[in-house]
């Protein structure tokens, strides 16, 4: 039976089903908290050439483009001749991956009746990669674990043990990572078992006709919406605060019809620490962002990412070197989206947001008894939270949520059931959003106290504590972040720190921009604001000019 | 009750209220227009409607079983008490930060829904407990007085109180509920340990605000539905189904109103559980489509799945994490924006798409010609031969080909360069997609394969989809009960008297601690029990224990079914193997070398429910009589069939026809596919089987 363009509509629709299906079985299976609390995977199928047909929506956009591109690394690594039935393949390079050691990307070519027709792909974070663990205060990437390059997890359905020795011999919770790399495996497989049926009900025998249909479509309808943003030259620079030097993100977008350039020429060096990013997790992002604001109907797939051609010069600070340190590449990634918008606000004004705190504030905690001598145990406790979101040409920012990623954060109860700790607060920060005639979200404050006989380390990865979130069209800049303890001590926002028994760390995260000069702001708002306890009656005086 | 007694399940839904009324004599059933501003009149006008039908005396009735999703339109619409919220300080913006997530990826625009209290009506007091229910920080006098003056002076009909760790310790939360009692005896007051005693603030918190907040319209409507009731002759008790599929008293119901949240959808759930146990299937696929939506819940061994969480008041396109998330005992439902009111729109790809929006009952379907414009699933099915435009409704509603056609060729074909048969095939293929997707993943989700299920279809809509729904998802077997129409109202008649009792108590597996386990246990059943008494005094009763476990590190937990006895110490390794055998259920693995801890615990008490006749199955017979030939698109095959239409009450016992058919009657039309053979079984019920090869 020839496919008609219904039956193409149809299976399209259901290979996101398929993808969804392969990323569900993948979250129920996998036990990173990361990928079941934060949705930080992807899973997508490809043609036999490596390119995305189908990928899932699933918690982080910063496996977009990164997984796309993958695939094509396995091809011309394994070899078109070398790729079996029943083959697995695996790596967690970062620059061939997703930028950073703990995703582990797993591959599984798809045959029908014998031939190849394409790929399953999926990516996950794992629990621990060896190494100093997942912090920053590394030098070289050799420092942050260990590094699988693309290779054979199974070849023609033989596991190579040689590989599961190794990774067990050099991570910390061996039983659960590479329970992962299974889980990874089984989730491809699950794809395609879904798939196979769905080629059996529409009678196809290769996925040829469908991806370019797929692609095509897509590519064309990303081109048209391109073709719609103003032509022009746009650049815009952002200085956000880095390890332990200001960086600065520097992106020119150039539109001409229906093609966009974005270059990001300009930007700082690498940094000595393991803030650095891959070139290609800066291309997630900064695709996400401009995908956000100019195609976000069209569903991610080599035709719908191919139009925006993102580039960074290598050796930047945004697509850093082997063999630099990547380990928290997500908080300059995170802040990608922000520098790439505001650009893109001066070809299309009364589109994109303000900026916002937009890299997460991850906390891992490492409780140790005061007493080294004492029988307590140790703990390690792990928790994100967000900042406020820039304000909407047309709406307020969202307080206290995550943008660009979309991670969730963990119950204060089950929090302090995993380890010695007493949250005393975590609330809206009162007046941390900029003002504007639509106002910044507000950011949150957290209070952490270790519990009796207990000091707390934490690994500090913040941003936006040098530099706060900058409005737009008049709107004023968001609340930038403090970290201290609530004794008024201060303490840096990058590395690894002390609170010992009986001092409260408290954490004031940065709040959104404002859009739009205050003064614009509707006057029953800001009455409502000032109800609310969102804004203070000294910022609605000096602020908004509101007198009651 | 005895197989003598009169007993009537009334469903409030947005549309209709149905009425399944049982008696000596067999089944009566109707449907009224709801009634908005006197929901009580709907229910009196349905209820004489069918005793008058049965012939039988208001007076003679013995219970009146009911279930409304008003409890949830209250939410949905906004229309509850002025609430003030009580807290820890520090927390007091728990229910506004949410998850602290997108549930839109893609939209720069995205809103998120408005907390139900307002920051300014929400208050904390200095006071915290630890996870232990150890006192961090103890609550002075003062501050509870100073507390008291505050929601006074805010004028507010209800208070919710929620603090932190009340599961574990509440004497901090009733100490403040006594102070307000005491200073203001009319006030509707809530507490979070005892509306949802569990660990995980957020929701905890909204659990307990969303009982507050419909609480005192809640409790006027049911004293008010009872007090007519008695009026107008019925004499009977009144009870409420609630979301966990189970019975309690209206008195309950009244001061818990949160748990009538998901009433009417469990009445269906229980419905098909019903027909379930009947046709002796112990794996069944539930699928109930109506005008705007369409619902899947899972059936095993005779009893709807349930779950602990659940969300409400989804605001954008059904998606998760759009609504209220809310912990009570729920039957477990996934619901997706697909019925024949579903709008069909083509997008920015020139794609196809359906729903979610619903043209629902008003305007409604092009082809109803009420002004509804938008081409819609049930203009579709229309066009593709599926429904008789002359018999709609047993020709109530008469249907026009023409505008539907109009509707398609304009909405659809246009951009597209389709024809207006393959756009209307388009329609019905995807909306089938889209549930037969969501009834994989939530199959996935919980660990099963679908192809060994067989589907109950009701509702509506089902029985136009649900043959080509089985083509999609493998499965072999699928039953169109009678009386589908009302299934949520019959269910009703068939629940059992049921109270779900749950408690946060945190405890690492080795360190288990069977004394307080225990007592809490001893609790949760004197609880549970106290409730199922008030309407099922001295019946047979079954308990049922849950415990919600983990590996230590994992964030959420999986329900764990244990014998419900007096534990000892040394249990924990029979704990442990139930865990793990939940674990490799659903997961294929467990993890070797990983402590196991509990975090919740429930306890079910339940009267033990008649054994159900069981139905003869009718696998072969003879052919049934043919009304006619008509002809539909048979989507497996792309192509107009020529199909037999006979008549649903032609389809007694043992009657069979082959695929491509057409089973009709008053409320709906059951589509039979070429691949699907249908045969008449004993209680009225139609059996659709896939054909063997030699067919």
């Amino acid at each position: 039976m020839t496919p008609t363009a219904i039956d193409y509509q149809i299976m399209w629709h259901r290979l996101i089903a398929v993808v969804e299906e392969q990323a569900t079985t993948l979250i129920r299976t996998a036990f990173s908290t990361s990928v079941r609390e934060a949705g930080d995977l992807s899973a997508g199928l490809f043609d036999r050439q490596g390119r995305m047909m189908a990928q899932a929506v699933t918690g982080t956009p910063g496996h977009v483009n990164a997984m796309a591109e993958s695939v094509t690394h396995f091809l011309r690594e394994v070899g078109a001749q070398n790729i079996f039935e029943s083959d697995v393949f695996i790596t967690n390079d970062p620059w061939l991956g997703t930028g950073h050691l703990h995703d582990i990307t797993v591959v599984s070519p798809t045959f029908r009746n014998g031939h190849h027709i394409g790929f399953f792909a999926c990516t996950a974070h794992v629990v621990d990669i060896g190494g100093r663990g997942f912090g920053p205060d590394g030098n070289e990437v050799y420092e942050e674990g260990l590094l699988i390059p693309i290779m054979k997890f199974a070849e023609r359905g033989r596991v190579s043990d040689d590989l599961i020795r190794m990774v067990r011999a050099n991570v910390r919770a061996p039983d659960m990572v590479v329970g992962d790399m299974y889980s990874l495996a089984a989730c491809n497989e699950a794809g395609d078992r879904r798939l196979q049926t769905m080629m059996g009900e529409f009678g196809i025998d290769d996925l040829d006709g469908l991806s370019d249909f797929v692609i095509e479509t897509s590519r064309k309808a990303t081109h048209d919406a391109i073709a719609k943003v103003p032509d022009g030259s746009f650049a815009n620079t952002l200085q956000v605060d880095g390890y332990d030097a200001p960086v600065q993100m520097v992106v020119r977008l150039d539109v001409a019809g229906d093609r966009l350039k974005a270059d990001f020429d300009g930007t700082s060096g690498m940094s000595r620490f393991g803030v650095n990013v891959p070139e290609v997790y800066t291309r997630a992002y900064a695709c996400y962002g401009l995908k956000c604001a100019i195609a976000p109907d069209v569903p991610n797939n080599t035709g719908s990412l191919d139009p925006f051609e993102i580039t960074a010069p290598e050796g930047c600070i945004l697509a850093a070197k082997r063999p630099a340190p990547v380990s928290v590449r997500h908080v300059l990634g995170h802040l990608v989206p922000d520098v790439v918008l505001g650009a893109l606000h001066k070809a299309m004004p009364e589109t994109v947001p303000a900026e916002g705190a937009s890299a997460l504030w991850n906390i891992q905690i490492s409780a140790r008894p005061s007493d080294a001598q004492s029988d307590l145990p140790n703990a390690e406790v792990l928790m994100f939270n967000s900042g406020g979101t820039g304000a909407r040409p047309g709406f307020d920012g969202l307080s206290a949520t995550a943008f660009p990623s979309d991670v969730s954060t963990m119950s204060v109860e089950a929090t302090e059931h995993v380890g010695p700790i007493t949250v005393w607060r975590k609330d809206l920060r009162e007046g941390s959003g900029g003002a504007g005639a639509m106002r910044g979200g507000l950011g949150q404050t957290i209070e952490i106290e270790p519990r009796a006989g207990y000091d707390i380390y934490f690994n500090a990865m913040f941003d936006r504590v040098e530099n706060p979130a900058r409005g737009r069209d008049g709107g004023a800049d968001g609340a930038a972040g403090r970290v201290e303890l609530t004794d008024g001590t201060k303490l840096r926002s990058k590395g690894r720190q002390l609170v010992k028994n009986g001092r409260r760390l408290k954490l004031s995260l940065p709040g959104g921009g404002g859009y739009g000069a205050p003064g614009a702001r509707d006057r029953a708002q800001v009455s409502a604001d000032l109800a609310d306890g969102f804004i203070t009656w000294a910022q609605a005086k000096k602020d908004y000019g509101y007198e009651g | 009750m005895t197989s003598s007694s009169i007993r009537v399940g009334v469903d409030i839904g947005g549309t209709f209220t149905d009425v399944a009324l049982e008696h000596p004599g067999g089944l009566a059933t109707c449907k009224v227009l709801t009634n908005y501003s006197q929901p009580e009149q709907a229910i009196l006008d349905g209820i004489a409607q069918a005793a008058a039908q049965a012939g039988c005396d208001l007076a003679a009735i013995d219970q009146v079983i009911h279930g409304t999703t008003l409890v949830t339109n209250a939410l949905i619409e906004r229309r509850g008490a002025k609430l003030a919220f009580i807290t820890t300080e520090g927390f007091r913006d728990v229910i506004e930060m949410r998850s602290e997530n997108r549930f839109e990826q893609y939209d720069l625009n995205l809103t998120l829904p408005k907390p139900l209290v307002a920051r300014r009506d929400r208050f904390t007091l200095n006071e915290r407990m630890g996870p232990a229910g150890e006192v961090l920080l103890p609550l002075a006098e003062d501050d509870v007085a100073a507390m008291v003056e505050r929601i006074l002076a805010g004028g507010y009909e209800a208070v919710a109180i929620g603090l932190m760790h009340s599961y574990a310790n509440d004497a901090h939360e009733r100490q403040m509920a006594q102070a307000l009692q005491a200073a203001a005896p009319q006030l509707s007051i809530s507490i979070s340990s005892v509306i949802s005693p569990q660990m995980r603030e957020l929701p905890r918190f909204n659990t307990v605000i969303a009982n507050a907040y419909v609480q005192p319209q809640v409790a006027d409507y049911l004293g008010r539905l009872v007090e007519r009731l008695r009026q107008a002759g019925v004499r009977a008790p009144v009870f409420m189904l609630h979301s966990g599929g189970g019975l309690i008293s209206v008195e309950t119901a009244a001061e818990q109103p949160v748990r009538l949240l998901e009433s009417g959808p469990a009445g269906g759930a229980i419905f098909a559980a019903h027909l379930a146990r009947g046709h002796g299937l112990d794996k069944v696929l539930s699928f109930d489509m109506g005008g705007t939506t369409a619902k899947i819940c899972l059936i095993e061994d005779g009893a709807p799945k349930t779950a602990n969480t659940f969300e409400v008041a989804r605001t954008y396109r059904f998606k998760k994490g759009s609504g209220m998330i809310i912990s009570t005992p729920v039957v477990e439902m996934v619901e997706i924006g697909a019925g024949g009111g579903s709008i069909a729109s083509i997008d920015s790809m020139g794609r196809i798409q359906v729903g979610p929006r619903s043209a629902a009952s008003e305007p409604g379907p092009a082809c109803y010609q009420r002004g509804g414009e938008a081409p819609t699933v049930t203009d579709a099915n229309l066009l593709l031969g599926r429904l008789d435009p002359e018999n709609f409704a047993g020709g109530a509603i008469p249907l026009s080909t023409e505008a539907a056609r109009r509707a398609v060729a304009a909405e659809l074909t246009v951009s597209t360069g389709l024809e207006v048969p393959d756009a209307a095939f388009g329609v019905t293929e995807m909306v089938d997609e889209n549930m037969a997707n969501a009834a994989r993943v939530h199959t996935v989700e919980n660990g099963r394969d679908i192809e060994h299920f067989t589907m109950i279809g009701f509702g509506g809509g089902a029985p136009l989809h649900a043959c080509r729904l089985c083509e999609k998802l493998g499965i072999e077997e699928l039953i169109i009960p009678p009386g589908a129409g009302v299934g949520s109202a019959i269910g009703f008649l068939k629940a059992p008297f049921s109270y779900e009792a749950t408690r946060g108590l945190f405890q690492k597996l080795d360190q288990f601690d069977a004394t307080a386990v225990n007592a809490a246990l001893n609790e949760m059943e004197r609880e549970a029990r106290a409730f199922v008494d008030d309407g099922a005094r001295g019946a047979a009763t079954t308990t049922r224990l849950t415990a919600f476990m983990r590996y230590s590190g994992q964030g959420w937990e999986i329900p764990v079914s244990l014998p419900h006895k007096v534990f000892e110490n040394s249990d924990q390794k029979l704990i442990l193997a139930a865990f793990e055998d939940a674990y490799r259920t659903l997961f294929g693995r467990i993890i070797d070398g990983l402590k196991a801890e509990i975090t919740n615990w429930s306890l079910v008490v339940a009267t033990v429910l008649p054994d159900v006749v069981k139905i003869a199955r009718h696998d072969s017979g003879t052919p049934a009589d043919a009304n006619r030939e008509v002809s539909f698109f048979d989507a497996a095959r792309r192509a107009m069939v020529a199909a037999r239409e006979v008549e649903r009450t032609a389809m007694t016992p043992g009657k069979i026809v082959d695929g491509p058919a057409v089973i009709v009657e008053n409320e709906t039309t059951t589509i039979v596919t070429s691949a699907y053979r249908a045969i008449g079984q004993g209680d009225g019920s139609l059996l659709l089987r896939r054909k063997g090869e030699a067919a």
